[in-house]
C-alpha cells in the first residue's frame, strides 16, 4: 500500500498537497475545475506552451476562419474560480517520476504529488521541411495558426489547396467557398472523411463537396509543393501528374500526440499517445499503473470495455471534458470511490452548411445500413455494425435521433437494426459494406484510433479482424 | 400485465387543481397499460427515452381512430400541421418554419422582440391602475402572448382586436367538449367558423407580403423559396400558422398563470425575486418543471415493439407520455416537490425534448421572464384570493381559469 493510501495522508493531499497539470487547455482546465469543486485546497499549477489562456479549438476552423469570432474571444468560459499558478509560454521538457519533478523549457522545475498530463496533440506538419517553410503554407491547430490563415484568407488569395480531406480539412475547405474563395482539395484516400466514417459516407461528403463547388481531388497525394523565386508557395504536384496553382496551402494531415518531453520518464508514452487504465492512471513501460500520474485529453489511450477493452485514442471535445474530470476525481478520491472513464465517443463537425455527428467507434466497423432518412437527401442516420451489434452511429442533419443509436451501442443492440423506424426509406433496407480504408496503408488518420490490446507495445499495428474493405 | 385505472383520474376535473398525487402513484409502475387502452409512461429516464426513438410515432394518420383525444383542434380542409407528423415531412416544414424563425437564417427574430414584449407588458399593468383586484388570466395572461404573437407574424395593430377574437374561440378546440350534443356541435362550428375566417384572414395576409414584402415573419414565410426543398405550400402555411397561434398561446397563458400562482404560494420565493429580478431566469425553468403548461403528450403511436423498464409495449399501441410526472420523479430530481427557484441542473421536459421539442421556447421564456419580473415588481403587496383558483377543464394544457389577485396599489 502506497503511503498516499492511507487516509490521514489522503486528506493531507486534499488539503495541502502539490497537484500539477501539464497542459492549459480544454481537459487541463476542466479537471482543474474538478479538483476545486471536489474539495482539493491545496496547490495547483497550471503548466502551458502557449503563452494563453486555455482556450476552445472547436471554433478556429469555423467562426473564427471566417472573420465571425477573432481568434483571441476563443477563451474557454470558467465554470468556477481555480486559484492556480499558472506557467504559460513554458513548454514541459521532461518527467522525473521518482523524483516527482517537471522540468521546463524555462530551465525551472515544478514538483507534485500528483501530475495530470493533458498535453493533447499538434498538427502533423508537412514532411518536407524546406517546402513546409514556403510563405503560404499553413497548419490549423492553435490560436496563432487560425489568426494567421483567416489574415491570409482574407487577403483573397487565388487559389486555396486543403492536403487531406478530414474533418478539419474539410471544414476549411468549406470556409473557403464561403468567403467564394476557390479552392482545391487532395485527398488521398476515396473520399473525404472515408478514414473517419468509411467510403458510403464519404461519398455522400465528396457530393457535398462537389455541390459547393470544391475542386475535389481523391486518390491523389501531394507529392511536392513548388515556391516563386522568393519562396513563396506557387504550386503543387501530384500523384498523378497533374498539379494545380495556389498562393495558400494548408496542411491537414491530422495531428501528433505531444509524448516526446516523456522520453526516458518510464511511462508508456508513444507516438499513439499515453496508455492509461480506465481509471485515467498512466501505465509505465511495464504495464503497471502509476498511483499518482494520471492522462486525459487528446494524448490519453485508454481500455473502453464496450469496445472490446480496446484502448481507444479520441481527439473529440466531449471526451477531453469527460475523462478530465474522471481523472480529476480519482487523483483526490480513495480507491473504493475511484470511477472508470466510460464515455462513449462523441464528435461533431459543420461543413458545407451539414450538421455530422457521430457517436460510438465508426472505423471498428465491418458494414453500414442508412436506418433512417436518405443518402441522396444528404439527411440521414446511419448505423454501423461490428460482428452483428449496432457499434456506431452517423447523423447528417439529423442529430436529435443520435441519442436512441448511442443507447443501441451501449446495450450491444444487434445489427442491423431490425425494427421499424419513422422515415425508414427502401434504400437502406440491407447493410453494405461501409468501405474504410485498408488499414494496412497508412493514411492521415481518422479521428479514432483503434490500435490494439497491448499498451505498451508501442510498434503495434492496427488490423482489426473482420475490418471491411472497400468493395 | 398490470393495468391501472389511473388515466380516467387524472383526466377527471375533480383532481385538476392538483394531479401530482395521482402522478406520484403512476411513477410506482414507470411504464403500465391504462384499462381504457394507452400505455403511460410517467418516469423521467424512460420518457426521455421514448421521447428519442424512432419507433414512436406522432403522425397522426398512425393512430388509432379511439385514441384521438381533441378531434376538433384539426381543420379537416387543411394538411396536419407539423406536430402531427414524423420525419421526413414533419422535418421539411420545421425546417422552412425555422428558416424564417431562428438560427441561422433568422437569428434575430425571437430576442428582436425584447423590447416590444417589455412595452406590451408595462401597458397591460398599467391598465391595472386604480384597481385593487385583477383577474391576472383575464387581464393579463390571455391578451398578452397573442399580442406578441401579432407582432411577431406582422398582423397589423389595427387588426389586433380581430385577431384575438379568433384565436379565442380557436383555442377553446383544445378544451375537452361538455354540454349536451346540441353545445358540442355548436362549439365545434364556432371553432371551424373562427378558423376558416383566421385562414380567410391570413391567406389575405400572406397575399399581400408576398406583394410588399416587411420584415415580419409572414413576409418572410411567403417570400421564402427553401433551400434545396419545395417551399410551404398556402395550405400548409395556413395549417402550420394555426398550429403556432394555438400552441403559442395556450401554453403562454398558463405558464405565466402558474407562474404567479406559485410566487404568491411562495411568498420568499417572490420576495427573492423582486429584490434580484435575475433570478427569474433559472425561476422559470423550475415553473417549467413544476408546473408545466403541458402536462400530457397523448397521441402517440408504437411503429414495432418497444422494450423498456422491463415491459414490452407492443406495436401498434397507443402511447401517453406524461411529462410533468418526469418532471417530478424522485429519480432525477432531488426533493421534486419542492420549488426551488434557483434549482441546478434542470434539465425539465416543460417543452418536451426530441424532434418536437418546442419550437416556441425561446419566444415562451422570454414572455414569462418578462412578465413574472415585472408583476412582482409593480404589484404592491400581492396576495391569492382564492387557493386553489379555479381551474380549465383541460388536462392536458392544465392551468387556472381565473386568477384574482388583490394587491395594494401599483409601482411605476
Amino acid at each position: 500500500m502506497s503511503p498516499m493510501a492511507v487516509d490521514g495522508s489522503l486528506e493531507r493531499l486534499r488539503r495541502e498537497g502539490r497537484i500539477v497539470v501539464v497542459g492549459a487547455s480544454l481537459a487541463g482546465l476542466r479537471a482543474a475545475e474538478t479538483l476545486r469543486e471536489e474539495g482539493f485546497t491545496g496547490t495547483l499549477t497550471m503548466i502551458g506552451d502557449e503563452p494563453y489562456e486555455p482556450y476552445d479549438r472547436p471554433p478556429l476552423s469555423k467562426q473564427v476562419l471566417l472573420g465571425r469570432v477573432p481568434a483571441d474571444h476563443t477563451a474557454l468560459p470558467r465554470s468556477r474560480a481555480i486559484e492556480a499558478q499558472w506557467r504559460l509560454g513554458a513548454a514541459a521538457t521532461g518527467l522525473d517520476p521518482s523524483a516527482k519533478r517537471v522540468a521546463l523549457a524555462d530551465g525551472t522545475s515544478v514538483e507534485y504529488d500528483r501530475l495530470l498530463i493533458a498535453t493533447g496533440v499538434r498538427s502533423r506538419p508537412w514532411p518536407n521541411e524546406l517546402e513546409a517553410g514556403l510563405d503560404g503554407v499553413f497548419v490549423l491547430r492553435t490560436r496563432d495558426d487560425a489568426t494567421r490563415l483567416r489574415h491570409r484568407l482574407k487577403a483573397g488569395p487565388s487559389r486555396v489547396l486543403v492536403i487531406g480531406a478530414g474533418f478539419t480539412g474539410s471544414e476549411i475547405a468549406s470556409v473557403c467557398r464561403e468567403r467564394d474563395l476557390p479552392v482545391t482539395v487532395a485527398e488521398r484516400g476515396p473520399a473525404p472523411l472515408s478514414g473517419a466514417l468509411g467510403s458510403v459516407i464519404g461519398d455522400v461528403a465528396a457530393e457535398l463537396q462537389h455541390q459547393h463547388g470544391v475542386d475535389l481531388r481523391c486518390g491523389v497525394m501531394v507529392t511536392g509543393l513548388e515556391g516563386d523565386g522568393v519562396g513563396r508557395l506557387r504550386r503543387a504536384h501530384f500523384s498523378d501528374g497533374g498539379t494545380v496553382d495556389a498562393e495558400v496551402a494548408v496542411v491537414a494531415l491530422g495531428a501528433t500526440r505531444n509524448t516526446e518531453w516523456l522520453a526516458g520518464s518510464g511511462l508508456a508514452a508513444g507516438p499513439r499517445g499515453i496508455a492509461c487504465d480506465a481509471g485515467c492512471r498512466a501505465f509505465d513501460v511495464r504495464g503497471i499503473v502509476a498511483d499518482d500520474v494520471f492522462v486525459a485529453g487528446d494524448v490519453a489511450r485508454s481500455p473502453h470495455p464496450l469496445f472490446g477493452y480496446r484502448f481507444l485514442s479520441l481527439e473529440h471535445w466531449g471526451n477531453a471534458v469527460a475523462q478530465a474530470e474522471v481523472a480529476a476525481h480519482n487523483m483526490i478520491c480513495r480507491a473504493e470511490e475511484r470511477r472508470p472513464h466510460l464515455w462513449t465517443p462523441y464528435f461533431w463537425s459543420a461543413q458545407f452548411g451539414v450538421n455530422i455527428k457521430s457517436v460510438g467507434v465508426p472505423n471498428m466497423a465491418d458494414q453500414i445500413i442508412v436506418s433512417q432518412g436518405s443518402l441522396g437527401e444528404h439527411r440521414f442516420t446511419a448505423a454501423y455494425g461490428y460482428q452483428g451489434r449496432v457499434i456506431a452511429a452517423v447523423t447528417f442533419d439529423q442529430a436529435k435521433w443520435l441519442e436512441f443509436y448511442q443507447r443501441q451501442i451501449e446495450q450491444a443492440a444487434p445489427f442491423p437494426p431490425p425494427f421499424a423506424t419513422v422515415d425508414r426509406r427502401t434504400e437502406g433496407m440491407r447493410p453494405v459494406p461501409a468501405g474504410f480504408p485498408d488499414p494496412s496503408v497508412p493514411t492521415h488518420g481518422p479521428q479514432v484510433t483503434v490500435s490494439g490490446y497491448s499498451p505498451t507495445d508501442q510498434r503495434v499495428t492496427f488490423t482489426p479482424a473482420g475490418h471491411g474493405r472497400q468493395a | 400485465m398490470t393495468s391501472v385505472a389511473l388515466l380516467g383520474q387524472i383526466l377527471d376535473y375533480a383532481n385538476r387543481a392538483d394531479p401530482y398525487p395521482l402522478y406520484a402513484e403512476l411513477r410506482r409502475t414507470p411504464v403500465v397499460r391504462d384499462e381504457s387502452g394507452p400505455y403511460l409512461v410517467s418516469t423521467y429516464w424512460e420518457i426521455h427515452s421514448l421521447l428519442h426513438d424512432p419507433r414512436v410515432s406522432s403522425d397522426v394518420r398512425n393512430l388509432a381512430p379511439e385514441a384521438k383525444t381533441a378531434p376538433a383542434i384539426e381543420d379537416p380542409d387543411l394538411p396536419p400541421s407539423f406536430i402531427r407528423l414524423d420525419p421526413p415531412d414533419h422535418d421539411r416544414l420545421r425546417r422552412l418554419i425555422m428558416r424564417t424563425y431562428g438560427p441561422p437564417h433568422a437569428p434575430r427574430r425571437v430576442y428582436g422582440l425584447h423590447g416590444e414584449i417589455s412595452g406590451i407588458v408595462s401597458e397591460l399593468i398599467d391598465r391595472f391602475e386604480g384597481r385593487d383586484r385583477i383577474d391576472l388570466v383575464d387581464d393579463f395572461s390571455y391578451p398578452f402572448p397573442v399580442t406578441v404573437i401579432c407582432r411577431l407574424l406582422g398582423v397589423p395593430q389595427e387588426d389586433e382586436q380581430r385577431f384575438h377574437g379568433w384565436a379565442d374561440t380557436v383555442a377553446t378546440a383544445v378544451e375537452p367538449l361538455v354540454g349536451t350534443p346540441e353545445e358540442q356541435q355548436a362549439h365545434v362550428r364556432a371553432v371551424r367558423e373562427a378558423r376558416h375566417q383566421l385562414a380567410e384572414y391570413l391567406s389575405g395576409l400572406i397575399a399581400q407580403r408576398r406583394r410588399a414584402p416587411r420584415e415580419d415573419m409572414i413576409s418572410a414565410l411567403a417570400t421564402d423559396r427553401g433551400a434545396d426543398e419545395s417551399p410551404m405550400s398556402l395550405p400548409e402555411m395556413l395549417s402550420n400558422l394555426t398550429l403556432l397561434l394555438i400552441a403559442g398561446h395556450e401554453t403562454t397563458v398558463n405558464l405565466i398563470t402558474n407562474g404567479m400562482l406559485t410566487l404568491l404560494r411562495h411568498p420568499d420565493t417572490l420576495k427573492r425575486l423582486r429584490a434580484d429580478p435575475d433570478l427569474v431566469i433559472p425561476l422559470v425553468e423550475e415553473l417549467l418543471r413544476f408546473e408545466p403548461p403541458v402536462q400530457l403528450l397523448p397521441e402517440r403511436t408504437t411503429l414495432d415493439d418497444i422494450e423498456i423498464a422491463g415491459t414490452t409495449i407492443p406495436q401498434g399501441a397507443s402511447l401517453w407520455l406524461v411529462p410533468a410526472s418526469g418532471n417530478r420523479d424522485p429519480q432525477r430530481f432531488p426533493e421534486p416537490d419542492r420549488f426551488i427557484p434557483d434549482r441546478p441542473d434542470n434539465q425539465h421536459f416543460g417543452f418536451g425534448s426530441g424532434i418536437h421539442n418546442c419550437i416556441g421556447s425561446p419566444l415562451a421564456r422570454l414572455e414569462a421572464q418578462a412578465a413574472l419580473a415585472e408583476l412582482v415588481r409593480r404589484l404592491d403587496n400581492p396576495r391569492l384570493v382564492e387557493d386553489p383558483p379555479p381551474y380549465r377543464h383541460n388536462a392536458v394544457l392544465r392551468g387556472p381559469r381565473h386568477l384574482p389577485i388583490a394587491f395594494d396599489g401599483l409601482s411605476r
